[in-house]
């Protein structure tokens, strides 16, 4: 589910953050795993901090993510979420609109903010010894936001623009959006996070200062940074500035549930402006939180040996060995606070129907669940996983996505920590299991994006 | 016996300026090998990775008439089988010891990637070499990734921020390489034989040219032996080339290509600046006021901030080794494209006419210098760093210089050079959709893919 959206700040996205965690192992069994090594406290008033150190530049990654996002809204307000994400930049009750970047920028921070189902993160990167700056502004907007029609309105008009770009001239994103109508049948994760372009038309001042309100408290808040200082450092920051913040009641979140699904959906895009077809096939799949969420690492696992990387069986069989498709791979991402998907992906070679192209795609799939994997594939695949997780310490953002997304979501530092221990731990048996519990025609839409002739 | 001498020149101490006395050293060296190969290094033991930057002069601007897309075909495959290696096996080796190598072309150069775990790091270098200097171009691969070309231009064919940058291109370069798309067209990447890309490998890849940026877990004297053993065995010259100079046409033209969009894209250009003219740092700094500064730049302000008209507006600098261009874009519903144009001809030519203020021009400098250690955020954008100043000639000591070229822009220089620069009756626009209330100069030019 790729439903995240960065603000209206096309530029200065800090990294990436679908890898799930950061892993420095000495040996591959790894007994005393340490991923991020963070350290964390929790202030009064509820809002916890987590600090990871390094120390390669006089530079920290300063984010704060609040528990909320898009599947917090209510109905009929769509958008809502992200809104309110674009106007946390308009002013507060000491700052005009556009000063908070101002500021930043004079003290050369860089700064993004993004919007998804689950959380709505705000981060700058700066020097060291600028901190204070960013934590104090922040904690300002956390509780002093001030809006006025003026800028709401004109703000409203820069998100239709968002949405007319990043989805309404997108053949592809269209249809995703239709996917997730169809693959969830109640449940807000079926609405974009963007919002219905009818339905942000009706958002207005008041329906997000509602939801700032609602849900915008230290108390259902996490700030993480990371980078050249300690927790000890950070500790008397975080008192003097975000300590000062009142609590308040949040409601807990509780979104409208999934019912059982016995239809196999089918949802088809065809557009002139298609050149290159391509498909998916979209499950309902546990996440971490789910009842059934301990089969969340061995379907990490099942997607690296089913679409990840050049060696993987969808490539292998589809786009090398058979030449059927130009591009086959997979996709799961188990941190979301409610259910999440286990996806297949492909487009077929120029020359090459896509119905042969699906067809093996299918084909492939029954062949996992008649035969299983192997004990070589999970274990290559298990390796591969923890390994590759030591690159991502490498990267200053890394840590503050990772653990922020984990502890948006309902999970805790020691989850995140445990994560090399949990892969390395997954069973072949598992991993079959897992495909054959989630892999159910009757959880799935395949969503096709064909060429129409324009004459 | 030959003695083998490793040379280490330490080059600078660099200190990050970050204002308020809070500097950092980072230390630069060029470290030449025993056989001479030379790589700029910095030493960081933090995680036990390394990462490896590379580029050889001459990329996608050489590729021969009606083979467009060359460069870029060579780079999708010296990693799909080198050596010994056929492609599974080659790429099965990278995945099972986690290293990363991705080569790609751009117009001027042909850059490598190299990340590995300190552990691994012979059999890293050791599949580089392999890549560089006995790439396979077997016809299962060769035939694989020209279909993923084929099928990255086909998506790309109707998207109208590929199609506005395609024609753009042909606009202002109608008669120079710097006018061919780098990945190419669909006719010219059918028409690459395997002959074509060897014979590209042969003359493109030498010790002559090529360039090398190391971050991370290794030694100077490590390093020296690991770039003999790599790079040794390339050619000890690259062939000759000469790409002529370009300067951009299409100036005052206004281009439509019709699409039945919602929302239009436009992209504009005009000339720009060379890298290492002097006034290159002024530039910076006031396209940054006008278009390249994020949330406070003067189009940022104008177009989104006070009349939300876009979601994105931009400009920026793009100097090239043999041309250089500034250009812009915007992207809004078809009935607000005329609107948004006219404020963006009008700041351009104000910043023509008048430059920065004195408060916008402190304020740039203070975010530009301010900004300019927290590009040292991951090891693979320093070594990257690395390669771009040996390729600007920019002195081992730029990270050191940078902070005062950028502070000792003043106001006269920055409102000469932005007089010099700015000129609205110059630029070349290009508008993807359906705009309302916009009349073409001319003609769509004829696509050509």
């Amino acid at each position: 589910m790729f439903n995240a959206l960065r603000t209206g700040r096309p530029l200065a996205a800090i990294g990436f953050w679908l890898l799930p965690a950061v892993f420095l192992a000495l040996a591959w069994a790894p007994a005393e795993a340490r991923v991020f090594d963070p350290e964390t406290f929790t202030l009064d008033n509820g809002l916890q901090v987590v600090v990871v150190t390094n120390r390669r530049a006089p530079i920290v990654t300063h984010m704060v993510w609040y528990k909320v996002g898009a599947a917090d809204e209510a109905s009929g307000e769509s958008g809502n979420a992200h809104f309110l994400e674009h106007l946390m930049f308009k002013g507060t009750k000491t700052l005009g609109p556009g000063e908070f970047s101002r500021i930043i920028a004079q003290n050369g921070g860089r700064e993004n903010a993004f919007t998804g189902q689950d959380y709505t993160a705000f981060y700058q990167t700066v020097a060291r010894d600028r901190l204070d700056i960013v934590m104090k502004y922040e904690a300002d907007r956390m509780a002093n936001l001030v809006l006025s029609d003026d800028e709401v309105l004109t703000e409203r008009d820069v998100v239709l623009e968002e949405r007319r770009s990043r989805v309404d001239n997108s053949p592809g994103a269209l249809l995703g959006e239709a996917i997730n109508a169809a693959l969830y049948l109640n449940h807000p994760y079926r609405l974009p996070v963007i919002g219905w372009a009818h339905e942000i038309r009706q958002l207005n001042t008041e329906t997000a200062t509602a939801f700032y309100r609602k849900w915008y408290a230290p108390n259902n808040a996490v700030v993480i940074i990371a980078g050249d200082i300690s927790a000890a450092e950070v500790r008397p920051l975080a008192e003097r500035y975000y300590g000062a913040v009142a609590a308040h009641p949040v409601p807990k979140r509780a979104r409208i549930a999934e019912p059982p699904q016995h239809a196999e959906r089918r949802v088809t895009l065809k557009s002139a402006r298609v050149r290159q077809p391509s498909l998916s096939i979209v499950y309902l799949a546990p996440g971490y939180n789910s009842p059934d969420g301990a089969r969340a690492y061995a379907l990490q696992v099942l997607d690296k040996i089913m679409g990840g990387g050049a060696t993987s069986r969808l490539y292998r069989g589809l786009v090398v060995e058979r030449s059927l498709a130009a591009s086959a791979g997979s996709g799961y991402d188990a941190t979301v606070v409610d259910g999440s998907e286990f996806s297949f992906h492909v487009s077929p070679r120029p020359g090459v129907e896509i119905d042969r192209v699906e067809a093996a795609l299918r084909t492939e799939i029954a062949d996992l669940l008649d035969g299983g994997v192997s004990a070589e594939e999970v274990a290559a695949a298990k390796r591969r996983l923890v390994a590759q997780a030591i690159y991502a310490r490498d990267s200053l953002s890394t840590a503050p996505n990772v653990l922020g997304r984990a502890l948006a979501t309902g999970r805790t530092v020691a989850d995140v920590e445990a994560w090399p221990e949990r892969i390395a731990a997954v069973t072949v048996a598992e991993v079959n299991a897992a495909a054959r519990a989630v892999l159910r025609a009757e959880h799935s839409v395949t969503g096709a994006l064909l060429s129409k002739p324009t004459s | 016996m030959r003695m083998r001498f490793l040379f280490v020149l330490l080059a600078v101490q660099v200190a990050v300026l970050l204002g308020a006395g809070n500097a950092r050293a980072v230390q630069v060296e060029r470290v030449v090998s025993p056989g001479g190969i030379e790589a700029w290094l910095i030493e960081d033991h933090t995680n036990p990775i390394i990462s490896l930057d590379l580029a050889f002069r001459g990329g996608a601007a050489l590729d021969p008439a009606g083979k467009a897309g060359l460069a870029n075909m060579v780079s999708g495959l010296i990693d799909e089988g080198a050596g010994g290696l056929e492609s599974q096996a080659f790429q099965g080796r990278l995945e099972d010891l986690s290293i990363r190598l991705r080569f790609s072309a751009g117009r001027d150069v042909f850059n490598g990637e190299l990340r590995t775990l300190s552990e691994n790091r012979a059999a890293a270098f050791d599949l580089l070499r392999l890549a560089l200097t006995q790439p396979r171009f077997d016809a299962e691969p060769v035939e694989r990734i020209r279909a993923q070309i084929l099928a990255g231009l086909a998506r790309r064919a109707e998207n109208p921020n590929s199609i506005a940058a395609r024609t753009l291109r042909r606009i202002l370069f109608p008669n120079h390489p710097y006018g061919q798309p780098v990945e190419g067209t669909p006719e010219s990447v059918e028409s690459v034989t395997v002959a074509d890309l060897g014979r590209f490998v042969a003359a493109r890849f030498g010790r002559d040219t090529l360039i090398i940026g190391v971050v991370g877990d290794i030694t100077p004297d490590a390093l020296g032996q690991l770039l003999d053993k790599t790079f040794l065995d390339l050619p000890a010259r690259a062939g000759a080339f000469e790409v002529a100079a370009a300067r951009p046409s299409g100036a005052g033209r206004l281009v439509i290509v019709e699409k039945d969009v919602p929302q239009s894209v436009v992209l504009f250009g005009q000339e720009g600046i060379l890298r290492d003219d002097p006034d290159y740092y002024a530039a910076y700094v006031v396209n940054y006021i006008l278009g390249g500064g994020g949330f406070s730049s003067r189009l940022y302000k104008e177009v989104r901030e006070k009349r939300g008209l876009a979601y994105s507006v931009y400009s920026y600098l793009q100097p090239m080794d043999h041309g250089a261009l500034v250009v812009g874009g915007v992207a809004t519903q078809n009935g607000r494209v005329a609107r948004a144009l006219e404020l963006i001809r009008a700041e351009w030519a104000r910043m023509g006419e008048a430059g920065p203020s004195a408060t916008e021009l402190d304020d740039a400098k203070r975010y530009l210098t301010g900004s300019f250690p927290l590009r040292f955020s991951s090891s693979g954008r320093i070594s990257g760093m690395l390669v771009g100043m040996q390729l600007e000639h920019l002195g081992i000591d730029y990270l050191d210089r940078r902070n005062a070229l950028i502070e000792t822009v003043d106001l006269d220089t920055a409102r000469r050079v932005a007089r010099r620069l700015y000129d609205a009756d110059k630029l070349a626009v290009v508008v993807v959709g359906h705009p309302d209330g916009l009349a073409a100069s001319d003609p769509t030019p004829k696509p050509n893919g």
